[in-house]
């Protein structure tokens, strides 16, 4: 069985006045394996960031259910930790304590030098030696989700939940922070989930893509194998034979659907049938 | 003077006290008396009433202890130099030196401004996170909120029968709405993000209230804060004057029942320095608290 399991997942939100229920997605199964990078992609609105929230258990789920190494989720908890978009970094906080909130909650028994030392240490990883005691208003974009990394990675989660991570962040510094990220996704090998409209992000970091089609009533209409060996880099995988044949395959996919506008996936020419998504390989 | 925003500020000020302290001496003279063109029956009767005494030369002047009109400046910088040469002398119950006076205001306005702050704000995180309740709440707080503290006073003085816990808690009521309000707000408006990540770190009940929603919400708070300050301040002067409470908003009462007018501006003004005084530590406090985002 795999370690994550999101398992014919439906997620409707109530109708305007009585009317009839809004279907955001319906019947979505995917499965995750342990240490797996696996990407969700679609456009705005399709509900991939509900189904995120979902998995992170800050929002219910209409059907279905979702499972995390044999045993069913329901809330939130320390073993599924979010990245969030708009980083939720406490504005109250430094940057050290920003962290060893996390740390200290995930290690309640932790001495104090441990606490410390740990948090150090996760700072260092994503290169904040020496903002340590600097709010998040002193620090930019992509020093404050680097921060947001450092609290996710520090309390080691079973399953890392990126929510468009690098949305905000200028680009020159989300390549940057990219390539940073897939630097210590290398060493810890975390299982992560992640959610984004960036088609480069999704081809550098995941092993998987899913194509989402647009809402309402979305589905994953199909899921991409991402055949370009590791370790990868941003220079290297552009070189890749198969990285365009991945990227155009994706934005044609993106494309047509936007076309297609509110009417969702359905009757789209070349595509699975209805509820197993279509496996694409290079 | 090349762009406008230079030049000193305190020159200015000073500028504006002179013209403003030279106009109300000039506005306030008293020219010398003059008994020209009055029948010795109409300086006799002045006399009699008090208005005037005879001097050494058997002329006449205004009795200095009479006053007339406004006094001026000169007569309130004498009578504030008295005053405060007896600060801390206790003549009678009525008569507390002026230290004394600072002192039963300023602990009247604390103790009922922090247990307002204390209950507005332990109610406002109550209704600021669950929206129902602050919905069956809310038409209350709105009847509530513009009532005059002042309107509660006969109540309150029936009910605690007790002038001393009548004037704090009229300054409970002028401090306990607004914070309520905006505490309220400002916790129901805090960033979902936040709570998100305390729930997910699993923090408790107690550590999710003051290392997340307390700090979160705090701007909002101390705003609300500041707008009960005020009504606070302004509830303490006529809560002291109407309930014969010793105080500095007392005093100007005293100064008036004396017919002592430079005793009244000099109470005034000392309402004034306790104002700042207070609204200086409040602001201290606030710095404390808020955070930029």
């Amino acid at each position: 069985m795999s370690f994550l399991v999101v398992d014919h997942v439906s997620k409707f939100f109530p109708g305007h006045a009585g009317g009839e229920d809004v279907c955001i997605f319906k019947d979505v199964t995917l499965k995750v394996d342990k240490g797996e990078f696996v990407t969700v992609i679609g456009h705005s609105g399709c509900g991939k960031s509900t189904l995120l929230n979902i998995i992170a258990g800050l929002e219910t789920l209409s059907e279905g259910g979702v499972i995390l190494n044999g045993r069913e989720v329901s809330g939130p908890g320390l073993d599924r930790m979010v990245v969030f978009q708009n980083f939720a970094l406490m504005p109250w906080m430094t940057v050290f304590e920003n962290i060893a909130l996390a740390v200290r909650s995930a290690y309640p028994d932790w001495e104090h030098e441990q606490v410390v030392a740990h948090v150090h240490k996760y700072i260092a990883l994503v290169g904040l030696k020496g903002a340590e005691d600097k709010r998040p208003i002193a620090l930019s974009g992509g020093m404050k989700q680097r921060v947001g990394l450092a609290r996710a990675f520090s309390i080691e989660p079973k399953v890392l939940l990126l929510d468009e991570p690098f949305a905000q962040i200028d680009a020159l510094t989300r390549g940057v922070i990219q390539e940073e990220l897939v630097q210590m996704w290398n060493t810890t090998r975390n299982t992560v989930f992640m959610v984004t409209h960036d088609v480069d992000e999704a081809i550098l970091l995941s092993d998987r893509i899913m194509l989402m089609t647009n809402g309402p009533s979305s589905r994953i209409a199909e899921i991409v194998d991402v055949t370009i060996p590791r370790p990868r880099s941003r220079d290297s995988v552009i070189e890749h034979p198969h990285y365009y044949k991945i990227r155009n395959h994706v934005i044609h996919f993106l494309v047509r659907h936007a076309s297609h506008g509110v009417a969702g996936g359905e009757g789209v020419q070349g595509e699975s049938s209805e509820s197993v998504p279509l496996v694409v390989r290079f | 003077m090349k762009t406008n925003g230079n030049g000193s500020p305190w020159l200015i000020s000073c500028f504006i006290l002179v013209i403003f302290l030279g106009g109300w001496q000039l506005l306030t003279l008293r020219s010398s008396f003059d008994a020209k063109g009055k029948t010795d029956e109409q300086l006799q009767m002045m006399e009699f009433n008090g208005d005037i005494v005879r001097s050494g030369e058997g002329g006449y002047a205004w009795n200095p202890e009479k006053m007339k009109g406004v006094p001026g400046p000169l007569a309130v910088v004498e009578k504030a130099r008295t005053e405060l040469s007896e600060a801390f002398v206790i003549k009678g119950t009525n008569d507390h030196g002026i230290a004394y006076l600072v002192l039963y205001t300023v602990t009247r306005f604390a103790a009922g401004f922090l247990a307002a702050s204390i209950v507005a704000i332990l109610f406002g995180i109550l209704l600021g996170l669950n929206r129902v309740l602050f919905r069956a709440v809310n038409p209350f707080i709105q009847i509530l909120k513009p009532i005059s503290p002042l309107a509660w006073m006969p109540l309150l003085l029936y009910t605690v029968k007790d002038p001393k816990w009548t004037a704090i808690l009229v300054v409970f009521m002028a401090a306990v709405w607004p914070t309520l309000a905006t505490t309220a707000f400002g916790v129901s408006s805090l960033k979902k993000e936040y709570l998100h990540v305390a729930a997910i770190l699993q923090l408790s009940w107690f550590k999710r209230l003051y290392r997340v929603i307390l700090p979160g919400a705090a701007p909002t708070i101390v705003n609300g804060l500041r707008i009960a300050f005020g009504s606070a301040l302004v509830a303490v002067v006529p809560a002291e004057m109407l309930l014969g409470e010793l105080g500095v908003g007392y005093l100007s009462w005293i100064e008036w029942n004396n017919l002592d007018i430079a005793g009244v501006i000099f109470a005034i003004l000392v309402v004034g320095v306790v104002g700042v005084i207070l609204d200086s530590g409040f602001n201290k406090l606030a710095g404390l608290v808020t955070y930029q985002e």
